[in-house]
C-alpha cells in the first residue's frame, strides 16, 4: 500500500508502463477479495466505503426498476435514509435486534414490485448478527425479482463472508472495519444483476462506478481482508473471551448492567451494554478523560450524541437506552486493555451513580 | 481550578475561553445541542459548534458537544408555544439560560468534576460587605445581559465565571483579534435561535398550534381592521394591525379571548399607562428582602432585554407581589419578565413574570 501511496503515482486507466503497475495492483486486489467472498472478481466494485455502496444499490435499484425499497428499522443510516428517501418501506425489528420476517413477509406480499431488500448481516450497534439464510429464503419466494442486499460492513471482521454472497445478491463492505484505510469501501454485486450507478464519468469499473481508483487504498483494503480472513478463528475465540471478561467483570462489580441481545446471537467484538441510572454522555466524558474510547448511538453532525434509533427499534425502554454504551473490541486488544477498561468503567459508573 | 466553558461558537466565549486558560485555569470546553429543528439564526448551528470547536482546537483544550435537545424542548420550545397559544409572550431565552445552562450545564459540570462553569454572557459576579454574591450589571453597559440571567441562585453564583463581563465589547473583538480566533469579527446574535428568518414566527407556531383570525377595533367597539393571527399580537403593538393608514398613533391596549372569538382592541397610547403590575413566578436570588413585607422595596425595574429601567416599589399585597411604578409606566406584556435591580442599579436583587391577571 505504502509504494502506491509514496512512489506510485500513474492512474491505473492509462496505457503507459507506470499505469499498468497500477493496474495490476488493483487487479490482483480484486482477485484476493473475490476469493475470499467467495465470487468472482469482474463482481467486486471498488468504493469510497460502506455508505456509497449502500447508497449505490439503493437508489441504483429504485431508479433501474422503479420499483420499491425495503429494509429493517434498525438499519446503519446509510441504508434506512436511502430507503426513507425514495419513500421504500421500514420493516420492524423484534425484541432481539433482527428483522421480523413474518412482518417482512407480509410487506413483500403486499407490493407487487419490490427493487431491493436490504438487511444488515451485523448490527452496528448491538453486534446482533442475522440469518441471511432465513432473509433469503423469504424474500426468493415472496419477491423473486427483488434485489437482496446486505450491509455486511460490521460482518467482515468476525465471520466468512462466502455463506452470506451464496444466498444474496450484494454486499457493502467497508475496508477500515477490518483494519483496512478509511475511505475505501467495496461493493459486490452479483453477475447478471445490475443498478444504476450513482458515479457517472469516466467509466471506471466496468461502467458502475466512474472515478479514478484509489490505488493505495485498494491495495490495503486487500491486504487487510487477506490478513482478517487468516487470523479470523483466533481473534475470534481470543475476543470473545476478553469480552465476557469485561462485561462479567463490571456487571459483577456495579450491577445493573444490562445486554439487549444475548451474546450467543452477537459478534464476539461487540459489549454493548445499557447502563442503569447513567447518563452515557456523562459516563463517554468520564471514560474519555480515562483513556477508555468509547461510543453510545451515532453522532449528529455537530459531534453530539443522538439517541440510538436501533434500541428504541428493539423496544428497549426510553430511560435504560439514555445510559447505552456501545464498546468494540478488535484483533489489536489486550488483555491490559481489558484492564484499563474495567477499572475506568466501574469506576465511573460508581461516582455517577453516587453524584 | 477545573472549569467547563461554555463555548456557542461566538466571539464572547471564545475569547472567555482564552481569559481562563491565560489565567491559569484547567479549561474544557463545551457546546450545547439544545434546538434539534432547522435554525438559520442564532446559535445551535453546525458551523457554530465548528468554529466552537477550531477555537478550543486552536486555544489546545479539549472541547465536548453535549446534546440537550430533549431538556431544551422541554424547558424552552414546549413552553414558547404554550405561550403564545394562551395568549402571553414567552421570553425564551431566559428559560434557556435558567434551564440549560445553568441547572442542566451546572449540574452536568458538577457530577464530572468542574469547580465552575463559565459562560460568555457580559454580567459579572460581585459581592456584597456581608459577602454574599450578586449578579451584577456588565461593565459594557450597552451589552449587559444580566436581564437574562436574573434566575441564577446564590449556588449557581458560587460556582459560575463571566470572564468577559468586565470588558467592553470592543476590547472583547480586539482580543479575539490578537489571538488570531476565526470568530473575531462575526456578528452578535439576535434572533430566537429556534425560530428560522425564513419562516418566522408564524410558520413556526402555525406549524404547532392553530393560528386564529382576529378582528381589530377601537375601544368604542368600531372595526379598524383584521389580523391573520391573534396569538402573534403584543399588548402595546402599534404595527401591522390591519388598519388604515394617517389619522392618531393606535396601539392594542386590550386582547380580548371568549372561547373561539378573539378580539384585538387598539387604542391611544395614554390608554396602555398604568400605575402597577401584579408579578408572578418570583425569584429572589439569595432570598426574599424583608422590605417587601412592610413598607414596600425600592428598586429600579428593567422590563425587556435591552430596555430601559425605571424606579418602582414592590410589596405584597394579599399574597401577590405588586410592582408600583414611581411614574406612570408603560403596561408590559403578560408573561414578559421583569428585572429589579438595587437602587443604584447595579445589581440583581430578584425578578418574575408579569402576570395575566391583573386583579386580586
Amino acid at each position: 500500500m505504502e509504494r502506491f501511496a509514496r512512489d506510485s503515482f500513474a492512474n491505473p486507466t492509462g496505457s503507459h508502463r507506470a499505469s499498468r503497475e497500477a493496474r495490476q495492483a488493483i487487479d490482483e486486489s480484486r482477485d484476493q477479495i473475490a476469493s475470499l467472498l467467495g465470487v468472482l472478481p469482474g463482481e467486486i466494485i471498488f468504493t469510497s466505503g460502506g455508505t456509497e455502496s449502500d447508497n449505490t444499490v439503493v437508489f441504483g435499484a429504485v431508479r433501474r426498476t422503479g420499483g420499491v425499497a425495503v429494509t429493517s428499522n434498525a438499519e446503519h443510516h446509510a441504508v434506512l435514509h436511502p430507503v426513507e428517501h425514495v419513500n421504500g418501506i421500514v420493516v420492524p425489528v423484534d425484541a432481539g435486534g433482527v428483522i421480523d420476517l413474518a412482518a417482512l413477509e407480509e410487506v413483500l406480499r403486499q407490493t407487487p414490485n419490490v427493487a431491493v431488500v436490504s438487511v444488515m448481516a451485523v448490527n452496528n450497534e448491538t453486534g446482533v448478527v442475522t440469518d441471511m439464510k432465513s432473509v433469503s429464503r423469504v424474500v426468493r419466494e415472496h419477491a423473486p425479482k427483488a434485489i437482496i442486499h446486505s450491509d455486511a460492513v460490521q460482518a467482515a471482521p468476525w465471520m466468512d463472508l462466502a455463506p452470506i454472497t451464496a444466498v444474496v445478491d450484494s454486499i457493502s463492505l467497508s475496508a477500515h472495519k477490518f483494519g483496512g484505510p478509511k475511505g475505501v469501501g467495496i461493493l459486490w454485486l452479483r453477475q447478471g444483476i445490475s443498478v444504476e450507478p450513482l458515479m457517472f464519468g469516466g467509466g471506471q469499473e466496468r461502467e458502475r462506478r466512474s472515478g479514478t481508483h484509489n490505488v493505495a487504498g485498494i491495495v490495503g483494503t486487500a491486504a487487510a481482508l487477506v490478513e482478517t480472513r487468516a487470523e479470523m478463528d483466533t481473534v475470534v475465540r481470543r475476543v470473545g473471551v476478553m469480552r465476557d471478561r469485561l462485561v462479567d467483570t463490571v456487571t459483577a462489580t456495579v450491577g445493573g448492567i444490562h445486554e439487549v441481545a444475548p451474546r450467543s446471537s452477537r459478534v464476539p467484538g461487540s459489549a454493548h451494554v445499557c447502563v442503569e441510572g447513567v447518563e452515557n454522555e456523562a459516563l463517554l466524558f468520564l471514560l474519555d478523560q480515562a483513556n477508555v474510547c468509547a461510543s453510545a448511538a451515532s453522532a449528529c453532525a455537530s459531534g453530539a450524541m443522538e439517541p440510538s434509533h436501533v434500541l428504541h427499534a428493539m423496544g428497549v425502554d426510553r430511560n435504560l437506552a439514555r445510559g447505552a454504551l456501545r464498546m468494540t473490541l478488535g484483533h489489536t486488544t489486550a488483555d491490559a486493555d481489558i484492564d484499563v477498561a474495567i477499572s475506568a468503567l466501574t469506576e465511573s459508573i460508581t461516582h455517577l451513580r453516587r453524584s | 481550578m477545573r472549569v467547563l466553558m461554555a463555548m456557542s461558537g461566538g466571539v464572547d466565549s471564545s475569547v472567555a475561553a482564552a481569559e481562563l486558560i491565560a489565567a491559569g485555569h484547567d479549561v474544557v470546553g463545551v457546546t450545547m445541542r439544545l434546538w434539534g429543528g432547522e435554525s438559520d439564526t442564532g446559535c445551535c448551528s453546525v458551523s457554530d459548534v465548528e468554529d466552537a470547536r477550531r477555537v478550543a482546537q486552536q486555544l489546545g483544550i479539549d472541547h465536548v458537544v453535549f446534546n440537550f435537545t430533549e431538556d431544551f424542548n422541554r424547558h424552552v420550545v414546549d413552553p414558547y408555544v404554550d405561550a403564545h397559544r394562551i395568549g402571553v409572550t414567552p421570553n425564551p431565552c431566559i428559560e434557556c439560560n435558567r434551564h440549560l445552562k445553568f441547572e442542566r450545564l451546572s449540574e452536568r459540570a458538577r457530577v464530572l468534576g468542574f469547580e465552575a462553569v463559565a459562560t460568555g454572557h457580559h454580567a459579572r459576579i460581585i459581592h456584597l460587605d456581608d459577602g454574599t454574591p450578586r449578579l451584577a450589571r456588565a461593565h459594557d453597559r450597552a451589552k449587559d445581559q444580566s436581564y437574562v440571567l436574573y434566575t441564577c441562585d446564590r449556588d449557581e453564583l458560587d460556582r459560575t465565571l463571566f470572564p468577559v463581563g468586565s470588558m467592553t465589547k470592543d476590547v472583547v473583538r480586539e482580543k479575539a483579534v490578537a489571538l488570531g480566533l476565526r470568530t473575531a469579527t462575526k456578528p452578535d446574535s439576535q434572533d430566537v435561535c429556534f425560530i428560522s428568518r425564513q419562516g418566522g414566527r408564524e410558520s413556526f407556531l402555525g406549524n404547532r398550534i392553530p393560528l386564529r383570525r382576529a378582528r381589530v377595533v377601537g375601544t368604542d367597539g368600531q372595526p379598524e381592521g383584521e389580523v391573520e393571527s391573534v396569538e402573534l399580537v403584543t399588548l402595546g403593538q402599534r404595527r401591522g394591525l390591519g388598519g388604515p393608514g394617517g389619522g392618531p398613533k393606535k396601539f392594542v391596549v386590550d386582547i380580548k379571548r371568549d372561547g373561539e372569538e378573539a378580539t384585538v382592541v387598539v387604542g391611544p397610547r395614554e390608554m396602555l399607562m398604568t400605575q402597577f403590575e401584579v408579578i408572578d413566578n418570583i425569584v429572589w436570588p439569595v432570598g426574599q428582602p424583608d422590605e417587601v413585607m412592610g413598607a414596600g422595596l425600592a428598586v429600579m425595574v428593567q422590563c425587556s432585554a435591552h430596555g430601559e429601567t425605571a424606579p418602582a416599589t414592590l410589596q405584597i399585597n394579599e399574597g401577590r407581589l405588586h410592582l408600583n411604578w414611581f411614574e406612570p409606566h408603560l403596561r408590559v406584556s403578560p408573561g414578559q419578565s421583569v428585572v429589579f435591580y438595587d437602587p443604584t442599579d447595579t445589581y440583581v436583587v430578584g425578578g418574575g413574570i408579569v402576570s395575566a391577571s391583573r386583579t386580586q
